[in-house]
């Protein structure tokens, strides 16, 4: 079975002689819901753009679905939907419009795109907007307009670049729901964020860029196996006056009613839960310091410098 | 894509295209047909008068088939300049570029659309024209043969000049100074039989010269200049356009990087 993505030595240098990919190899499994992460100009909306045409590759090759794009883009393309980072729509036109619009440049007739449109735009929570002119949308209302019009014509990877940018708690919830759900019925997801706890959360496997480079390309499991330590914080029922416990890093933070712990590899919490239990403080809660993917990813980036 | 397909992409850049100039109206429509409106009163009814017949017509019938043509090729060229470099200007170009659409088919919507914002207005100045004069067709296919290729000639311009175009300067820098003193010294307020040799030989290397006059001709039956050359240098001028367009569209000049 073709993989959902395949690219082989991906090289790309802009006019300016910036060489924003050094020939990466990259390959996404169809139905996966995959993270390219990286910092700020690591590459990864180079790669994005060059997935999409927006970016015209210097040497390499791309396969989307076994279909070569140097050899019939415009097949390639229909399998893609992108929601790019930057607000890309013409404001001047109303959601509907927008979205309508769209699937006739992939040649869907009128009546399909109308239908579509509705279940989409109803599924975003933006069908009483469908008459609003979108530059009136709020940010995260437009974000979700991008999303239905990636959708309209049906893609079999959705290409997502910081789709939760400046979007509440609550409507990055219920978008990750829908993209989830999405996911479950064979759309493959290609995410980049900088919220890690989401690439944890809701991804697979997980590529991270650097430097126009791939540092890592695993699943999200493998990776955190990885971890060497582990960080925790264990808040108590009350105070306690100290804290030690032979072969841990422990201590007490703040007015000692809670405990930061360093788990290495090979020990476990249940030593500390008995240890504070013969303290009699009771532990009501639990929770990891930082997030673990956040750890590696800092850890990835600066090893690869 | 399919046939069906392509058909249903053209017809959606050609119907956003005039969506948009129709929406636009107080911008797009209503501005030429004042401007035209003034023409025909200062330059063909007040001045006119006085300079008397041109050509064997009244000077507002000579004029009107001039002012006509600049109004067509001023707004062909704008409309695709302006709303192609917009589209850039905003990235909703990006919404074409992802998908499957030709880029043959995305140059040729722009163009007609541009063509048929040329043609509306054109029809606009020709029904007011006749507030001020009668007019009679002399040869009805050449008119509209001309008046059709010279607006796709001037649309095809204003594509290639929005993909070079970086800010909006840049997209009216070739209406201002290319554009208007071609058309002024086109033949539209006169033959250029009242110039001197040498200026009636330099008036010969302008292209708008060339159409402004078959126009003419085809309205009145009078011409500076043989028609079959005009149709020559415009449907050259086409091909030549047409292909640096795509040329420049295939190579993403301006629109990918």
């Amino acid at each position: 079975m073709a993989y959902a993505i395949e690219i082989k030595d991906l090289k790309k240098r802009y006019g300016n002689g910036f060489e924003a990919l050094k020939g990466i190899d990259l390959t996404v499994e169809q139905g996966d819901f995959f993270a390219l992460l990286g910092p700020n100009g690591a590459g990864k909306s180079t790669t994005i753009g060059i997935l999409c045409s927006l970016v015209n590759k210097s040497s390499g090759s791309v396969n989307i679905f076994g279909v070569d794009i140097d050899k019939d883009f415009a097949g390639a393309k229909r399998y893609l939907g992108v929601v790019p980072q930057e607000f890309n729509f013409n404001v001047f036109e109303t959601v509907f419009n927008v979205v309508v619009t769209q699937a006739g440049f992939y040649g869907i007739p009128t009546h399909l795109a109308e239908e579509r449109a509705e279940k989409y735009l109803k599924k975003l929570d933006l069908w009483d907007k469908k008459d609003t002119q979108s530059r009136m949308l709020s940010g995260g209302m437009k974000r979700r307009l991008m999303i239905a019009r990636a959708l309209i014509h049906e893609p079999k990877v959705l290409i997502l670049d910081e789709p939760t940018a400046g979007v509440d708690i609550e409507l990055r919830r219920s978008m990750w729901e829908f993209i989830k759900e999405l996911n479950e019925q064979g759309t493959t997801i290609i995410l980049t964020t900088h919220y890690l706890e989401e690439a944890e959360q809701l991804c697979r496997n997980i590529a991270i860029i650097n430097s126009g480079e791939i540092v890592e390309n695993t699943s999200v499991k493998a990776l955190l196996k990885t971890l060497s330590s582990e960080t925790f914080v264990l808040d108590l029922d009350e105070s306690i006056d100290q804290v030690a416990l032979e072969g841990y890093d422990i201590k007490l933070i703040g007015d000692g009613s809670s405990v930061e712990v360093a788990v290495m590899k090979g020990q476990n919490l249940n030593d500390v839960f008995a240890y504070l239990n013969q303290q009699n403080a009771k532990v009501v809660s639990m929770r990891n310091k930082s997030n673990r993917l956040e750890e590696l990813f800092v850890k990835l980036i600066k090893g690869s410098k | 894509m399919s046939t069906g397909e392509i058909w249903i992409a053209f017809y959606t850049i050609l119907r956003r295209e005039i969506r948009r100039f129709m929406r636009i109206w107080p911008q797009t429509l209503l501005p030429p047909a004042i401007t035209m409106t003034l023409y025909f009163a200062i330059f063909g009814n007040l001045i006119g008068s006085r300079i008397g017949e041109m050509d064997g017509f009244s000077y507002m019938q000579f004029i009107v088939p001039g002012l006509i043509m600049m109004s067509v090729i001023t707004n062909s060229y704008s409309n695709v300049a302006s709303s192609f470099f917009s589209a850039k200007f905003q990235h909703s170009v990006q919404e074409l570029l992802v998908s499957p659409t030709p880029n043959w088919v995305v140059l040729t919507g722009y163009v007609l659309g541009g063509v048929a914002r040329g043609l509306c207005v054109g029809a606009t100045v020709t029904v007011l024209s006749l507030f001020f004069t009668h007019l009679h067709l002399h040869n009805l296919f050449l008119t509209i043969l001309i008046v059709l290729l010279t607006s796709v000639m001037f649309a095809l311009g204003g594509f290639v000049n929005a993909l070079f175009a970086r800010n909006f300067d840049d997209v009216s820098i070739v209406p201002t100074f290319i554009l208007t003193p071609l058309t002024y010294l086109g033949g539209v307020f006169y033959s250029i039989s009242l110039l001197p040799e040498l200026w009636q030989n330099v008036s010969m290397l302008n292209p708008v010269l060339y159409m402004v006059n078959a126009f003419r001709y085809g309205i009145l039956g009078v011409s500076d200049i043989d028609v079959t050359w005009a149709l020559v240098i415009i449907c050259a001028f086409i091909i030549g356009l047409f292909y640096i367009g795509l040329t420049l569209l295939n190579r993403g000049r301006g629109i990918r990087s």
